[in-house]
Order: structure tokens, then sequence, then C-alpha cells
């Protein structure tokens, strides 16, 4: 069956559909990652979002019970050039096709994505539509792109958040892990090092977190704009300077707006496990894995912050440590899955800062 | 931090003559290297014995000394410029095993030297096996269960407790010669001897064999900070078994999943750390199929192989940024030079997929075992890029110019089901054809992963090809406009050339090329700049896809295009990179946009700022027929190319491109034998006698008539292939019944064999004038393969008279045939008369050196010609260009280490893979040179083992008694050691092979011959002895000399050498002062 994207621009992009069949509008983004499709189509980040993949060969692994990042993917389309037909991985249960059919996300394959990614360099992120059939009305479709939401303003956060409170038991630390959207990957980092991880609702208040006597609290990842999530900021804010605090992407920006700093938008985002970034205490650069399109605005941070980390491409911010306070932030995703684990070490580090809090709090 | 500022003057070790598993990437590297250097402002000094490298071109480095490789020369060298560092990981494994050695010998310290780049420590740990083993496990790096032994009885041992298979691999070495798998004790004890010879340390690795794992490379770098990133991870779809430098590649990794992307990914940081590397380094890995589970195989603490294909597979400058690095720069200061935006710390994103094959020599080597494993025997490779794996697959596959041009292959299909399972266990050259006919018949996809252990995906994706031949098979004979347009269309995007179709659908190519053409069905250009399009790139560096949008847009200026030389192989080496990338130089200085198309990761000419714009793209007509209707060029040039760009001239002309230089015309007028023989009846030139001949009996009857020796080849061949001397009938009949296929359309070509001096010419015409900038005498009679033979500039054998002959023949020549650029022509001298053999309408394998040794840039001169200017305009004037002070002795360098089962001797089939230069004022020190850069090892006494056909005994006792008198003592078999006697020569005679044991190879073997001196009893006779001889003194790395004329300049200069003196070292800068 055909199918097709079409851009808020009008431009139509044909190729065959594949995955679930129907018609889902979404903002159109590009991942450069290589691999790692299963991570990012579960990652729920993309909630809102149709995704393009920049590596042309998509599935080859095919999909597997292990590498989930979360209970189903939210992203709203998925576009490769194209999608192998015969997986091959010891660790392969079906193929990418069958599990886009089961979980119903809207696949397009057979599209020239590089052109298509060229684009949505050139002229930024757009609105866009993806449909399949024989006979399509490609002038309604670029209505409904035209006339499709923006990212910023949709309750994508209450979309993904988990319904209820659950617990990963463990013998270590205690951690509260707020769900703004998070990839599984953070709470298992956490739990890797010992920690007992209580992932939590979005909307819990501080109280009810503070209520569980938590050592530190872990703010996820998650879709959208941070301008949306004004509640979590007004959180996290009591919970600042309460208990250590370590904020990852959305949960970071959450923790930017909460000491009064901005947030905008990019053109185009940082998508994929290339992305070089900066430790302005060290020097030393690492490559690390990003997806977000909201960045946080260098210009106006309050004093007892810095800006730690920066892109070493645009100079963006990519995390925040507090002088006075324990807590630090990263745009990028230590927790990887997908992409590179060279940042790991940030984990060890909230780890150590909440034992040292704890050693601090016992002492005083 | 900035570059040290206490650095100002650095040296760098290139990596000398091509041999298998040392090829063109290490001028590609090292090119840039020296560029990046003095882009830093840094004073470079280059070292490197191979005068065909674009590296040793006098405005690549400050001072560039063409010497051997050898501690001893590169201590000289040292002495008399005192650097302040040494950079050693851009030569390769010569490269580092100089470093290693002038180190270890306290050289470095005593001149104050520092190594740059990667610290001794790791050069040791990452090749000492044993070293190796030990960080590995400090670290927690999996290693497979090994022991390393430096003797047999060890390795003998190990065996018996661990079982089989095991792999053995001599410590080392280059492209793991002397290595191999061993399946039972037998084979083992055999392995085992041989690597223990090749390993410069004596020490062999014996380990459990892992055949079967995926084949994983990943490409670290690291600099000071510790700032580590990989530039790209590749996957070999053979697994492992086969050396990587004889697999099938791809990049990036298709079947791993991000975790298991990212657990090699973090292990090869880890590894790069823990040695300390600072510049990069290439980290392979075996990966179970079926778990987590790996090893570590292989590290290489510097640029290799892998590294080039990477640089070109992702577009990221390896060499360049590690050059930067190793004199103190960090990744994050560091520009990404193809986006200009980003910096060099960071992971390149691929949107394509890149296919590697290796190019084997087993077309020149028709009796070398063409099975693969863990020994190299590639001598080059093609790349190829598309947006699928199936098409880039196919374009690779036609890149081979091996006469295929699709997943056909002429033969395999009339094998039978044994032969096709026993190729699948027991891979060759032949493998990929091999699954496709297996899979043509219905062979399931678990049958042949039985065999071959290749993953299911390559097989799917190798399957999809060979449905998509069927499924247009059906269409065979129905014309080409039968055949759907979507099947087209995705057959074309499938990578299906339409050479292939013309098998596959039974038209013509003209007419599927026209009609695709009406249907507008051509590819598109697509642009690689390493971020996937995250960012706008100014590199234009392209590839063709049959997608939808295009991005090579058009440009202003006029263009002209320069078509490449394609692969490394024997007869076609780095020399016509060499030439195509001046050629581009000297289009770019005239004004013109430059455009290269070529397939070739190893060289110079595909770096991404070399030209203009870069294709990288199979050399067949259809290929570039797409490139050059897109670019429009005002031009086309085919004469730096090779024989690959030549075969293009007229389907190009044909196409309606213009041919620049040369016209087709004359082009073809000089190939072609007979239009040639009527060319030199019209100069009144003479040729040896002879005709063609197109049967066997006609054949006898011209031998009869010009009376024995007589030369026989094929005429439809080219580059002395098949091309023998025979001194009889027998012989005759017996080469015309096994080595060539002769009928009408298939003549024979037989001449007089000249004995004789072979001279030889290359010269720069404008269609008025004809400079000549050096006539060469070969060393070695005619006979020998103009390629193999040892060749001295300027010529002083000759006379005045004979020199003014040459002139006026190359003139005339030129002139008549009129050449626009460059020829060259080979002359035999016999009985006082001169002789023209052939005259190659091209740019030759001599050109780069006789350009660097003379000072005339003679590529850019034929450009310029080519371009509308005269020699006249360039300042320059007909005729013999005045000779310089200094004389070059060019010699050739051979694999054989790499290729059993391969006759050593010379005759008029090209042999040698590269070659290297001496320069002295004098005659036979440059000749020691070029035998010590060749890797000779010179013995400067000790014992000769002479073994020398009877038709050769009376030229050479003479020159043995000479031998005796510098104080060498001789071994002869009967009757070489009869005649010695008779003369009155003293002589130790040995057994012959079948006189049973102490006989001569048992001498060889056990290190007491230091020379050996064989001549071939008659033509090409199998004669064993010899053969055993020969491949023995290979194997034990002891000098062997087949032709006479060798051993007697080796004489003269032994002599000299003896009688004492200096050598000069001369920086190519300074030979014209």
């Amino acid at each position: 069956m055909k199918g097709y994207l079409v851009l808020e621009d009008g431009s139509v992009w044909e190729g065959q559909a594949f995955g679930a069949v129907g018609e889902r509008t979404g903002e159109v983004v590009f991942n450069t990652g290589m691999t790692g499709y299963q991570e990012l189509l579960t990652d729920p980040s993309y909630c809102g979002q149709i995704v393009v993949m920049t590596y042309p060969l998509i599935g080859n692994y095919g999909v597997n019970p292990e590498d989930f990042e979360s209970r189903r993917p939210f992203l709203r389309g998925f576009i490769v050039r194209e999608w192998a037909e015969e997986p091959s991985n010891w660790r392969c249960e079906e193929t990418i096709d069958a599990y886009l059919k089961r979980t119903g996300v809207i696949g397009l394959s057979g599209v020239d994505t590089r052109a298509l990614t060229r684009r949505l360099r050139n002229h930024g992120t757009m609105r866009g539509i993806i449909g399949c059939g024989e006979v399509v009305d490609l002038e309604a479709l670029k209505a409904q792109a035209q006339q499709a939401p923006h990212i910023s303003g949709q309750p994508l956060v209450d979309e993904v958040t988990t319904d209820k409170p659950f617990t990963m038991e463990n013998d270590g630390l205690n951690v509260v892990l707020m769900d703004f959207g998070a990839k599984e990957n953070i709470a298992r980092s956490l739990h890797q090092r010992g920690c007992r991880v209580t992932v939590v609702p979005a909307r819990t208040s501080a109280e009810e977190v503070l209520a569980m006597n938590p050592d530190g609290i872990m703010l996820s990842n998650g879709p959208g704009d941070p301008q949306d999530v004004p509640y979590a900021a007004a959180t996290v804010q009591i919970l600042l300077g309460v208990k250590p605090v370590f904020g990852i992407c959305l949960g970071h920006q959450i923790m930017a707006r909460a000491i009064g700093c901005k947030t905008y938008k990019l053109p185009f985002g940082h998508r994929g496990s290339n992305h070089p970034v900066k430790d302005l205490s060290t020097g030393r650069v690492y490559i690390t894995s990003q997806n977000h399109g909201f960045v946080v605005d260098g210009e106006q941070i309050p004093e007892g912050v810095t800006v730690s980390h920066i892109n070493l491409n645009d100079g963006s911010v990519e995390g925040l440590s507090f002088q006075k306070i324990p807590a630090f932030s990263v745009q990028y995703h230590p927790e990887a899955s997908p992409g590179p684990d060279d940042s790991g070490y940030l984990f060890d580090r909230f780890v150590e800062m909440m034992k040292q809090f704890e050693g601090g709090a016992s002492n005083a | 931090m900035p570059k040290d500022p206490t650095l100002h003057r650095v040296m760098v070790i290139g990596s000398g003559p091509i041999i298998i598993g040392q090829a063109a990437e290490f001028d590609y590297a090292g090119t840039q290297a020296c560029r990046a250097l003095k882009e830093e402002g840094l004073e470079v000094i280059l070292v490197n014995s191979n005068p065909a490298t674009i590296m040793t071109d006098a405005n690549i480095a400050d001072r560039v000394y063409i010497e051997p490789l050898t501690p001893e020369f590169v201590t000289r060298i040292l002495k008399k410029e005192r650097p302040d560092g040494l950079l050693p990981t851009l030569g390769g494994q010569v490269g580092l095993n100089i470093a290693r050695s002038l180190a270890k010998s306290g050289v470095l310290d005593e001149l104050g030297v520092r190594l740059l780049g990667t610290p001794l420590s790791a050069i040791e740990k990452a090749e000492d096996r044993e070293l190796f083993k030990e960080m590995m496990e400090q670290i927690g790096e999996p290693v497979p269960e090994s022991t390393i032994v430096e003797t047999l009885e060890a390795a003998l041992e190990f065996g018996e407790a661990v079982g089989f298979p095991l792999i053995i691999r001599p410590a080392y070495t280059l492209g793991g010669t002397g290595g191999g798998i061993a399946h039972n004790m037998e084979e083992l004890k055999a392995i085992s001897i041989r690597g223990l010879k090749h390993s410069a340390i004596h020490q062999i690795l014996v380990e459990r064999s892992v055949a079967g794992w995926k084949e994983i490379e990943y490409e670290v770098i690291r600099d000071s900070a510790n700032n580590c990133i990989t530039v790209c991870n590749m996957e070999n779809i053979d697994p492992v078994g086969i050396h990587t430098g004889d697999s099938i590649v791809v990049a990036p990794s298709q079947t791993l999943a991000d975790k298991e992307y990212q657990m090699l990914r973090t292990a090869s940081l880890k590894i790069i750390r823990a040695l300390g590397i600072q510049g990069g380094c290439n980290v392979q890995y075996a990966l179970d199929p079926y778990s987590y589970k790996y090893i570590v195989i292989e590290v290489n603490p510097r640029v290799s192989r892998s590294s080039a294909l990477a640089s070109k597979a992702t577009g990221y400058p390896i060499a360049k940024v590690a050059a930067k690095i190793a004199i103190g720069k960090t990744l994050d200061e560091i520009k990404n030079a193809v986006t200009g935006k980003t910096y060099a710390c960071f992971e390149p994103a691929l949107d394509y997929v890149v296919m590697k094959i290796p190019r084997w020599p087993f077309d020149k080597f028709e009796d070398a075992r063409r099975t693969l494993g863990t020994q190299m025997k590639a001598t080059g490779e093609v790349m190829a890029i598309d947006r699928a794996f199936e098409p880039a697959l196919m374009k690779a596959v036609r890149s081979l110019e091996m006469g295929v041009v699709g997943l056909w292959h002429k033969g395999i299909d009339a094998w039978d089901e044994e032969a096709l399972e026993k190729a699948m266990v027991e891979a060759d050259d032949r493998r990929l054809f091999v699954l496709a006919e297996a899979m043509r018949r219905g062979w399931d996809n678990d049958r042949i992963h039985g065999l071959t252990k290749i993953d299911y995906f390559f097989l799917s994706k190798i399957r999809n090809i060979v449905n998509m031949e069927q499924e247009l098979s059906q269409w065979h004979g129905k014309g080409i406009e039968a055949v759907p347009a979507e099947t087209l269309k995705k057959a074309k995007s499938m990578g299906f050339a339409d050479a292939d179709l013309v098998r596959i659908i039974g038209v013509d190519e003209l007419t599927i090329r026209n009609y695709r053409f009406d249907q507008n069905l051509r590819p598109v250009y697509k642009m690689v700049d390493t971020c996937a399009a995250e960012f706008e790139a100014e590199t234009p560096y392209f590839y063709s896809s049959y997608d939808q949008e295009d991005e090579a847009g058009p440009t202003e200026r006029p263009k002209i295009a320069v078509i490449g030389s394609g692969p490394i192989r024997i007869g076609q080496g780095i020399e016509f990179d060499y030439c195509s990338v001046h050629s581009v130089w000297s289009i770019r200085d005239a004004g013109y946009e430059s455009v290269i198309i070529n397939n070739n990761p190893e060289t110079v000419s595909t770096d991404f700022d070399t030209s203009d714009r870069l294709y990288f793209e199979p050399l067949l007509p259809e290929d570039v027929i797409h490139i050059l209707s897109k670019e429009k060029p005002e031009g086309v040039i085919v004469q730096f190319g090779g024989q690959t760009a030549i075969n293009l001239a007229g389907p190009l002309e044909k196409a309606g491109f213009k041919i620049l230089g040369t016209s087709v015309e004359d082009i073809d007028r000089a190939e072609d034998r007979d239009r040639f023989d009527q060319v030199l009846i019209e100069l009144g030139l003479s040729k040896p006698p002879g005709r063609t001949a197109t049967s066997v009996e006609g054949a006898l009857e011209v031998a009869q008539e010009i009376e024995y020796p007589v030369l026989v080849r094929p005429s439809y061949v080219l580059g002395g292939r098949a091309m023998e001397i025979v001194y009889s009938d027998d012989e005759l009949i017996n080469y015309m019944s096994t080595a060539v296929k002769v009928n009408p359309n298939h003549p024979v070509l037989v001449d007089k064999y000249l004995v004789g001096k072979e001279i030889e010419v290359d010269a720069i015409a404008d269609g008025e004038q004809v400079l000549i900038p050096g006539i060469m005498e070969h060393v070695e009679r005619a006979g020998v393969h103009s390629g193999d033979s040892i060749a001295v500039y300027p010529a002083h054998g000759l006379t005045k008279e004979q020199i003014d002959v040459v002139i006026d023949y190359t003139t005339r020549l030129a002139l008549h045939l009129k050449v626009k650029g460059v020829l060259n022509i080979q002359y035999v001298l016999h009985e006082d008369q001169i002789y023209v053999i052939e005259v190659n309408p091209r740019s030759s394998r001599t050109v780069p050196y006789l350009s660097k040794i003379t000072g005339i840039p003679m590529i850019t001169i034929a450009t310029r010609i080519i371009l509308g200017e005269t020699l006249a305009q360039q300042g320059y004037k007909g005729g013999l260009a005045p000779t310089p002070a200094y004389t070059a002795v060019k010699a050739p360098v051979f694999s054989f280490g790499k290729l059993l089962d391969v006759e050593t001797s010379l005759g008029p089939e090209m042999k040698s893979t590269g070659e290297v230069l001496g320069v002295d004022a004098d005659f036979h020190k440059a000749f020691y040179k070029a035998l010590v850069a060749a890797g000779m090892d010179i013995p400067t006494g000790g014992t000769i083992l002479a073994t020398v056909a009877d038709k050769d005994k009376e030229e050479s006792i003479p020159l043995l008694k000479e031998f005796v008198d510098l104080g060498y003592s001789l071994v002869a078999t009967a009757g070489t050691a009869d005649a010695l006697q008779a003369a009155g020569v003293p002589v130790q005679r040995v057994n012959k092979i079948g006189e049973g044991s102490p006989h001569l190879i048992d001498l060889v073997r056990e290190d007491k011959v230091q020379l050996i001196i064989n001549t071939l009893t008659k033509g090409k006779q199998p004669e064993r002895d010899g053969f055993r001889i020969r491949r023995s003194a290979v194997e034990h790395s002891v000098p062997c000399l087949t032709s006479l004329d060798t051993a007697r300049v080796l004489l003269q200069t032994l002599s000299t050498i003896q009688s004492g003196g200096n050598f000069d070292m001369i920086p190519l800068q300074e030979y014209l002062k």
C-alpha cells in the first residue's frame, strides 16, 4: 500500500506504508542514530512526533523483548528509507513491521529520508501528517498538517507518565524518580548502582515526594515543551535544596525553569547518538545520546548556578551545576539506550552526592 | 591546549613500497598528515623509499628523503636533520617497527628526538602478544585462549592440550604473513615453522579459533586530554577466519543491536585509554553471533588500511586528525573540515551503506592457491557507497574490473554441487559468486549459512539480488520495453548494471541505456558529509543512488574530468593515482574545476579535498557516462588512469564526450597490434620480427620463420599477462594448449625474442615538439617485464649514437601518433640495433620517479598541453632534458611471502606489487640503496648457493669466480659444481632434492646460505627443484637472483661497498641544485 507524509509546507513524500494503517499528525523530526531504533521507538520523549531515521536500513536486527524503554511507543509515526523484512540477530523475535502493527504505529518506507532531513534542517522541524491508502486526498492532508497542533501546548507528559507509583526494590539509597516520560534505563541505571527506585507520576506533589523520605530525587526525560509542565517546575522548586536532585533532559529543563531560567526551541533539535558535549570544569568532551527540541537559555542563569556543560557544535546549554545545593542536571542522556555509555559516571556522581548529603545531614 | 611550542621540526616515516598488506592507504594517510603538520607551521622531514607516492613529492614535506626504510638509513637522516620529534604511526607496520627499533637502540634519546603520538609502551603492548594479553587481562577485556611461543615444540604442546582448530599469528608482520589456521597437528607444525621464521622477533601466537563468529572493527581516536571518539565501526561479511584485509566489509555494522554496538564501542575506548595512544587506533573483535560474548582479536596502534577505509566511508580524515593530535592539539580544537562548522570531536553519522571488496591478484597468479584465510592475499580494494546494501555491493563488484559486472561469474554455473559446497567451506575470491549460484539453484539460507557461517542478514540481501535477476530473466529476449517500468527501476536501484542486464534480458547495452534515458531513469547523486545531513556540508564528495533528490547541483566554471585508475593490482599500482592527482591539481591551477571519478578508498585521489568534485563510483562506461552527462565537462582526461581509464576512451567518445589529449583514434593506432605495425613501417622503424597467429599451426609457422626463442602472448590482454618466452615447438604447443585459447577472435602474438638491453623512455609531446625527461635502462635484459626490472636513470650504458637514435625514434613516434600529453616507449638494444617493443599512449609506472629525479613535473606539463598550451609556452623545448648529477635506481618489490605456490622467477609476466628508489651520486651505491630498500638482506660475506641452467653456465662461471674472489664461498649442485671445478673455482657440492638429505633446501632452511643464484632451465617448464629452491628462498627470506644481469651488478656493487665510502643522504629538494 502507498503511504504519504505531507508537511505543513505542502511538500509530499510518497512511499510505501508499513506497520499500522491509519492517519496521524505530529511534529516531524529526524534522528541520526545508526542503531537503537527499538529504544528510540519506545522513548516516551518522542510523544507527539513523527520520527525520520536518517540511517537508511532500519530493522536489521529486528525487535527483541529486552530493549524496550517504556511500556509502548508514544510517537505518532515512523519514517525510514527501508525496513528489513528478514532481520537477523540472536535476540530478534519479530520484525519491526510486525512490532509497529502490534503497537499501532504508522510507518512509511521508501522515502528519500536524506532529502526529507535536509528540508527539516533548512526549514526547521515542521508539522506533518502521515497517511496511507491507494487513493489519498493530498490537499486534505496538507490542510490537516497545517491545522495540526504545535508540539508546544499539548499535555504530552500526562499521556506518557505512569498512572501509579511503583518501586524497584533494592537495599541501597532510596530514590524517587519523577516520571515525565522516563526511559526505563534511568531507573535501571540507578538500580544497578544499588538504589531502591520509586517511580512516581509527573503530577506527584513535592509533599508526597518528601513523604517517601527519599535520599535523592531523579527528574526524568519526557516529551514536549518544558513550559507546558509548570506544575513540575513548581514541585521541583520546593524540592531543590531539600534533597539531592538530578535532572535529565526535560527534567533538566524543568529544574532550570524552577530557578527562573528561560527555555527556547531549537530549529531542528538534537537527536542522535553522536553529539559532543564539553564539560566546562574539566575541558573533557563526551559523546552523548541526545533527544531534545527545547533547550535552556544560557544567557539568564541565576547566581549560584553555572552552565557546566555545553554542546560543542552549537554552544547550547547541556548541563547545569548548582553551587549551594546538591543538584545538577544534563540535557543529554547518561542512561544511553540508545547511544554511547560515556556518561554513565553521572549516575555515580548522583549516588555519591546522595551519600554525602546523607552524611552531612546526619552529622548536622 | 595549543600545539606543543617546543616542536619545530618533525620527521614522518612512510611505509615504503606497496606490498600485500601495506598498500596505497599509507600514501593517503602520510600525505594528509604531512599537510596537516605543515598547516600547523611545522617543518616536515619525510623518509620513504617509495617514489610512486604523492607524499614523496617536493611540495608535501619540506625535506623529502627517498631512502631505504631501515634503522641504519633513518638514523643517518636523523643525525643530519636533527628533528625535534618523530611521528611513527603513519607508515604502517614498517614505520612502527623502525620507530621501535630506533627507540630501543637508544638512537632517539641520543639525538634528543621525541616519539610523537603513540608512546613506545603502547606500540609494544599492542604488538607484543604477551604484553597485549597481559594488558587485556588487566582491564578485563577478553582475549582468546592462547599461548605465545618461540619454539615449535611449545606450539605443538599447546595444540595437544587445547585442541583444534587453532589460529597461528606471527608477531610483528604485515598482513598476517606466515600465519594460518591449523586443523590438526601436521598443519600446526607446518604453519608454526613458517610463522616463527616470518616473525621479526621469532615469536608466534597460537590461539583457539573463533572462526565463524562475527568480525567487527572499530576505528578509535584519542587525544592528550583523554577525549575519545569512535569514527566508525565496520562489519565483515566474511566471519572470523578470513583476514579482514581479504574480507568483504560493510560500514557501519548491520547486524548489531545498539546494546552490542555500544558494548564494543565502550571496550574500544577502554582499550585506547589503557594503551595511552594519542592518535588513531583500530580494534578488531570477534563477536559470538548467539550471545554477548566477544573477544579482542587485535589492536593496531596506528593508522591502517581500515582507518583509510573508515575515513573514506565517513568523510572523517583520521590521519589528519591523528597528526594534529600527535603534536598536542585536542579533538575539540580541530575543525571538521567537511562541515567547516563542527569539530573533529564527534562521531560521524552515516546515512548510506559502504561496501569494500578486496582486489586479489589471482588473475595474474593462476597457480596461486586462491583459498582465503588468515594470511592476506589482496593487493588492493574497491569501495562503493549507496543508500542500500544491494546496490553498494553491486557497484563494488563491478568496480573490481575483473570482467564481472554483477553476481554472475563465468564458469561457476557449470560447477557441480560438490564444488559449490567445497568453495563455501573453503572460501576463495569467488565466494560471492558461488553464493549467488547456489541461490540460483535454490539452496536455502540454512544450508548456505551452515557452510559459510555468513550472517542471514547478508544472505537475504544477496538473495534479493538473485531473486531480482530471476524476475528479470522472464523477459529475456522480449526486449527492454517489455520489462515493467517499476521492475526496471527496482533493478536499477538494486544496483544492476546495464552490462549485467545485457546478459539477463538479452538486449545490447546501448539500447538499454537509450531506453532508460528516454524514461529518465538515471541515478541522482548524494553527498558524504559525516553528519547524515544534520549540518550543511561544503565538501563535494558524491555517490550515486537511484533515489529522489540530487545534491550535486550545477556549478559555473568550466570543468575537466579525470578518470582514475581503480583498485591497486599488479601492473596498475599507485603510480597511476600519483598521475591522476597531479593532473587534478594542474587542472585546478589552470583555473578549471576538476572532477575526479575513482573507487579506490586507499588513495590520495579520493581524498575529499584533492579535486573540486569527487565521485566515488565504478569505472564502467555506464557509471562514468552518468556522471559526465550530469557534469557536462569540457572534456575528459584518460591518459593518467592507467589501462582502466584508457579502456574508457572509446566508449566515452562514442557516447559523445570529448577525450582530451591524444585522440581515441591515435590511442588505438598505438594499442592495436596490426595498426601499430603499420605505423612502424611508415616510420621505417624496426621491431622484433613476428606477427599474429590465429591457430596453433599458424603460430608454429611464425616461430619457424623467425626462429626460437619467441615471445608469445594473447593479443586481447595487456600488462604482460600470460606472456611467455618459449624455446621449442613443444613448449609452444604446450603454451597454446594451456595458457591461451587461440582462435580468429583471439589471436596470439608471436614475436622474436631478442636478447639485449631494454631501454625505456617517458616523453611529453604537444604535437609539435617532444620533450624526453629521461632515458632509463634496465639492468635485466629484455624478457623480464619492465615492471619487474631494475631500471636505472640516467642510462649510463648507452653510447651517444644510441641515445640519439632513441631520441629520434621517440620524437618521430610521438609526432606521428599525434600524442598530446605523455607516452611511454620500450626499446630493446640487440646487436647494436634499436628495436621498438611497445608504445603506451598514456602515463607509465616510471613517470612519478622520473618527475622527481629530473625535477620536470611531467603530469603538470602534460595536463597543460592537454588543456591547450604548448611546451614552449611552458618554457620547455623538445629533445632530451639535461641529466642531473645523481643516479636513480628503481627496484621492484614482490609479495611472494604472502602468496604460496607462486613461481618467483622473473619473466615477461609482471609479478611485483611495488617499487623503491635508490638515489646516490654513485651508481653502485644507488643500486645498493635500492636493494636494501626493497628489503633484500644483502650479504657482505657468507655462502652463495648456485644452481645455474646449462644455457647460462658459460656466462655464469666468471661471475661466480669473482664472488669467490670477494670472499664468498660457493655451494652448487652437480652440474654447476662440475663446471665451476673445471674452471678451477672452489666449490662445495650439495645434493639436489632427489639425491636425499642433506640437500640444498636443507641448507636454506638451516640458514647456511646467504644468497641464491638460480636461473631457469628453459622457458616455463615446471622445474620442480628450481621452483622449490626459489620458494624456500622466499619463505626463509634469503635473497634469490634469477637473472645473471642482476647478479653481475650486485657483484660490482658489493665490491664498491666493501671498498668503503659514505652514502649521500640528499633530500629531493636538493637533487637539482
